[in-house]
């Protein structure tokens, strides 16, 4: 017997798998070469994944569906949304550069783009182990085939080899950590497993050892050191409207999971991940900061940037639980996590949304020199790219300043000692960033233009892009809103 | 909307106009419309000044309202004795570096009239800022357009100049952000500094609290030994960059003694007192000593500019009223006097192209009215008598005096060191023979930096000789400061 509310709770989901299909069937009709029907239909049904998925989480409600094998909470409901709206943007700035490349010749990026979606929304709802599994197998295998899309390309196909092989890798890590999991709790609920391991029935060593490779996995994903080699090759070999695709909608998804698994699943453990992860945090900081500061291509130090920056969120996930067993703490360290990584997914798509402006036909506008004197030829989006680069950078009055000040004050209220030599070397690695995210800014606004064709894009384009770009610094005058939002997503799900 | 407000907002108004509109308006129209957004902002921060309370305790014109609820910050203003001289030095000097970059500037003068215009409501914003978070962000703010200024239209070797002023100032501030994080849970959730003034702190914590903010103020200051970067910038950016960075961004870190380092960490400050007293003696005597053998003239003022701060970082930590007030004095005199050392130099900068002092010589033949706005000018600088200069200078020494004989006597070698630097520059620039064929065809200056120059040296002989005004505003508030450092606040 299923009721209701199990339909209700996967209906985002239904959405995005009926509408894939019939996306899927259409497109094969289609004579057009700028599919503008593809095009319009997905952003449709992106807006409506957005809406249901957002009316939900303004409701507030958490109910489980299927005998708790899918959860339909504020967390996931809000990032269910912002992927959806991620996704409508990324389109939106994919648009004329896969044209151009193309990479329109058929309908995949749209459904391969759907049913990456649909795999994140599948992870972000998921309240079991496996369904969680199949959730991010069918993203990976999504993304897999969206960075092999352009397959006359050498370096994408390359980066395709390397992304699946090391995503398969981390697939492994993460099944074989969910089965000694299995093992040792006998169960697969997440609701169920946090009671067994309190209960402290699981045999403590095979447990231990499912953790490792859970966090091993997880880690992958996220691509924090030392599991981060795919991040730069895939990021520099991808077309960079897949790149972009890489380094933002996963990203919140990933994060999902990181609470489902580790924080809701293993509250008990904390103490034990928590070590993992500021081991991981900490190397994450150095080497994506200072390997960063050697790239000449934008990608690619955007990659680094991308693996510190995922360092700095680790962080968050640190500060949860005090290392006298105090929960105190938790709803601020995990809701700045999620502030971090919403803001940071905002922000990528503003700077990759100018790197897609620039690229046109036979010219990728990747190299960091491509940018020179970009002030000259276009003050809005050099603008709009600086924003993007100060954010990242964590400087006021920009959006990414208060992710930044949201993870230190959570790190610092965990504690004295450890916790605050962490946030020391948090902010002198963010020294380090600031260098070469003010290169950027050094190359656009000091330097004389190398490039002198015209900026040409669609008008949709360069709205969002202006929009999005101003969004970063609108949400570092009054964040309030979204900070208050992220609290209450974390607040209901730790209840 | 409160006057504290339109004192910010108004600067930044114009300049994101300027930035939307500036590319349809000619550079002239540009320049016209930057002077009036100056000229307003100037405007509406004198009624700050006739109606501020004289003789009352406390802040005036306080405007208070929740601003970001997750963190209890508010977008909390006020002014007193204290801050109310800066807010009107740096509208002010907004005004000048306006009209100082009339003809100097001819690239993407929009982009740089808005940089100046926001970087104005930025540093009036944390002089007026009463929440730590306020404050901090201000305080940062400040960064991006100074950054832009040194790196557009700075000199030859502007991006070095650029990169060291963004990453120095960035690593101080970090620190600082961490203690502000640190009290801010240490308080249960307030950024309020008046709840931190009453914040009880052990001696360990208020040491290490008192060592971040200094990381942030001393860079700023810049006290020794992390003065380095200031004569670089100095020389890279353009005139007005140089002015207002010497006159107003250099107090913002000595602002921030005062409202952070004395009153939160008292105990901490008179314990580090010694290490403050000497640092600031060392700033004093050894970069005098510097700038003695510059051959560059804005590296020279820059030098100049370090000792006299040094000056001021003294005053703070004697702990007496009449250094602490000397020390304020002291900020503002030096507002004056170097902006107006450093608008000098552009004057020969702009007809000559060269800062070295070896090029010039005898430049008072062909440029007399020029050559006695810079000897005054100059004799402001040494700490003359008469002049804003020495108002301050007097103060500290005699507060030195009055604390410890010896310090007293090291700062004052600074008067001899200062009159050397100045007046050798003086000689090797303006008097003796004509140097060269270039400066014998300079032209004498024009209207508009005659204006510029006789409104500074109005400013500076008034304050010299009648320094009242300055001191009666501030000294309920200096009162009130000493009270926080002479209570512990060990718990």
């Amino acid at each position: 017997m299923i009721d209701h509310l199990s339909w209700i709770a996967i209906a985002p989901q239904l959405l995005l798998l009926v509408m894939v299909c019939v996306i899927a069937i259409y497109d094969l009709f289609l004579k057009s070469p700028q599919r503008h029907a593809t095009h319009y239909l997905t952003l449709l049904t992106l807006a409506g994944a957005a809406f249901l998925t957002g009316s939900a989480a303004l409701s507030g409600q958490t109910f489980s569906g299927f005998g708790g094998l899918v959860v339909s909470d504020p967390m996931g409901n809000w990032l269910k949304c912002f992927a959806a709206l991620t996704m409508m943007v990324l389109l939106v700035y994919a648009r004329p550069y896969a044209g151009a490349r193309g990479m329109l010749r058929g309908g995949e990026l749209y459904t391969l783009g759907l049913f990456a979606l649909l795999g994140m929304y599948v992870m972000i709802s998921g309240h079991n182990l496996l369904i969680i599994y199949l959730g991010l197998e069918l993203l990976a295998l999504s993304s897999f085939a969206l960075v092999a899309l352009r397959r006359d390309d050498l370096r994408a196909t390359e980066a395709a080899m390397k992304y699946f092989v090391l995503g398969a890798l981390a697939s492994g890590f993460l099944l074989y950590g969910m089965s000694l999991i299995y093992g040792a709790t006998g169960t697969l609920d997440i609701r169920t497993l946090a009671q067994t391991i309190d209960a402290g029935v699981a045999q403590p060593q095979v447990l231990m050892l499912g953790l490792v490779f859970l966090v091993a996995g997880l880690a992958f994903k996220l691509g924090a050191v030392p599991f981060h080699m795919w991040v730069p090759d895939v990021y520099h070999g991808a077309p960079t409207a897949v790149t972009l695709f890489i380094g933002s909608a996963p990203k919140l998804a990933a994060f999902a999971i990181v609470m489902r698994l580790l924080v809701e699943a293993m509250p008990t453990l904390a103490f034990d991940w928590q070590q993992m992860l500021a081991v991981l945090a900490v190397l994450s900081l150095l080497v994506g900061n200072l390997a960063a500061v050697a790239q000449t291509n934008l990608k690619r130090m955007l990659a680094f940037s991308a693996i510190a920056q995922v360092g700095f969120l680790l962080l968050a996930f640190v500060a949860g639980v005090g290392a006298d067993g105090s929960t105190a703490n938790m709803s601020t360290a995990y809701s700045a996590a999620m502030f971090y990584i919403v803001t940071y997914v905002l922000t990528t798509l503003a700077v990759f949304g100018v790197i897609l402006l620039l690229s046109r036909e036979g010219f990728e506008s990747e190299e960091i020199d491509d940018l020179a004197g970009l002030n000259q030829r276009s003050p809005l989006y050099a603008g709009v790219m600086a924003a993007g680069m100060f954010s990242l950078a964590g400087v006021p009055p920009l959006v990414g300043f208060y992710a930044k000040l949201t993870v230190l004050q959570a790190l610092l209220a965990a504690g004295d000692g450890v916790y605050l030599w962490l946030a020391v070397f948090a902010v002198l690695m963010s020294l380090v960033g600031a260098f070469y995210y003010l290169r950027v800014v050094k190359v656009m606004y000091f330097d004389v233009p190398t490039q002198t064709a015209a900026i040409s894009a669609p008008f949709e384009l360069r709205a969002v892009l202006s929009v999005n770009g101003l969004m970063l610094l609108v949400l570092g005058l009054f964040p309030g809103a979204l900070l208050a939002l992220c609290a209450q997503a974390i607040a209901s799900l730790l209840v | 909307m409160g006057l504290l407000s339109l004192a910010i907002w108004v600067p930044i108004f114009f300049g994101v106009a300027l930035l939307a509109l500036g590319r349809h308006l000619s550079a002239q129209q540009v320049r016209w419309l930057a002077l009036l957004g100056s000229l307003v902002g100037l405007a509406v921060t004198l009624p700050l000044y006739t109606g501020f309370e004289i003789g009352a305790a406390g802040f005036q014109f306080v405007e208070k309202v929740l601003w970001i609820e997750r963190f209890n910050i508010y977008y909390h203003l006020g002014v007193d004795g204290i801050s109310l001289w800066l807010i009107l030095l740096t509208a002010f000097t907004t005004v000048i570096a306006v009209v100082a970059s009339w003809e100097s500037i001819t690239e993407r003068v929009h982009q740089y009239m808005a940089a100046f215009l926001i970087l104005s409501g930025a540093m009036i914003g944390v002089f007026s800022a009463q929440d730590a978070l306020l404050f901090f962000l201000f305080f940062e703010a400040t960064l991006i357009p100074m950054y832009l200024i040194i790196g557009i239209w700075g000199g030859p070797n502007r991006i070095y100049a650029a990169y060291k002023f963004f990453l120095y100032t960035l690593l101080g501030s970090l620190l600082m952000l961490l203690a502000l994080i640190y009290l801010f849970n240490a308080s249960g959730g307030s950024f309020n500094l008046q709840d931190w003034y009453q914040l009880p702190l052990t001696s360990t914590e208020q040491t290490l609290l008192f060592l971040a903010f200094l990381a942030a103020f001393a860079v700023k200051v810049p006290m020794w030994p992390v003065h380095t970067w200031l004569p670089d910038v100095h020389v890279e950016a353009p005139t007005a960059g140089s002015a207002v960075l010497a006159a107003i961004m250099l107090k913002l870190g000595a602002y921030g003694f005062l409202r952070f380092s004395l009153p939160i960490t008292p105990d901490a400050s008179q314990d580090l007192a010694w290490l403050m007293i000497a640092l600031s003696l060392i700033a004093v005597i050894y970069v005098g000593l510097v700038a003695l053998v510059q051959q560059d003239m804005k590296k020279l003022v820059a030098y100049s500019s370090v000792a006299h701060m040094g000056f001021v970082t003294l005053g703070f930590f004697l702990f007496n009223e009449l250094a602490l007030a000397g020390a304020i004095v002291q900020m503002i005199a030096h507002g004056f006097v170097s902006a107006a050392m450093f608008l000098c130099i552009g004057v020969l900068y702009d007809r000559m192209h060269s800062r070295e002092i070896a090029d010039y010589g005898g430049v008072i033949n062909p440029m007399p009215k020029f050559a006695a706005f810079a000897l005054l000018f100059t004799m402001a600088n040494a700490g003359m008598p008469g002049t804003a200069g020495f108002v301050g200078e007097w103060m500290v020494i005699l507060g030195a005096v009055q604390a410890n004989f010896w310090i007293g006597l090291g700062a004052a070698t600074a008067l001899i060191l200062g009159a050397a630097y100045s007046l050798l520059m003086f000689k090797r620039v303006y008097l003796g023979a004509v140097a060269n064929d270039n400066v014998k065809a300079l032209l004498d200056i024009n209207a508009r930096e005659y204006g510029v120059l006789a409104v500074l040296a109005l400013a500076v002989l008034f304050m010299g000789i009648f320094p009242k005004p300055f001191t009666d505003v501030m000294m309920p508030a200096v009162t009130e400061l000493l009270l926080h450092i002479s209570v512990s606040k060990l718990p």
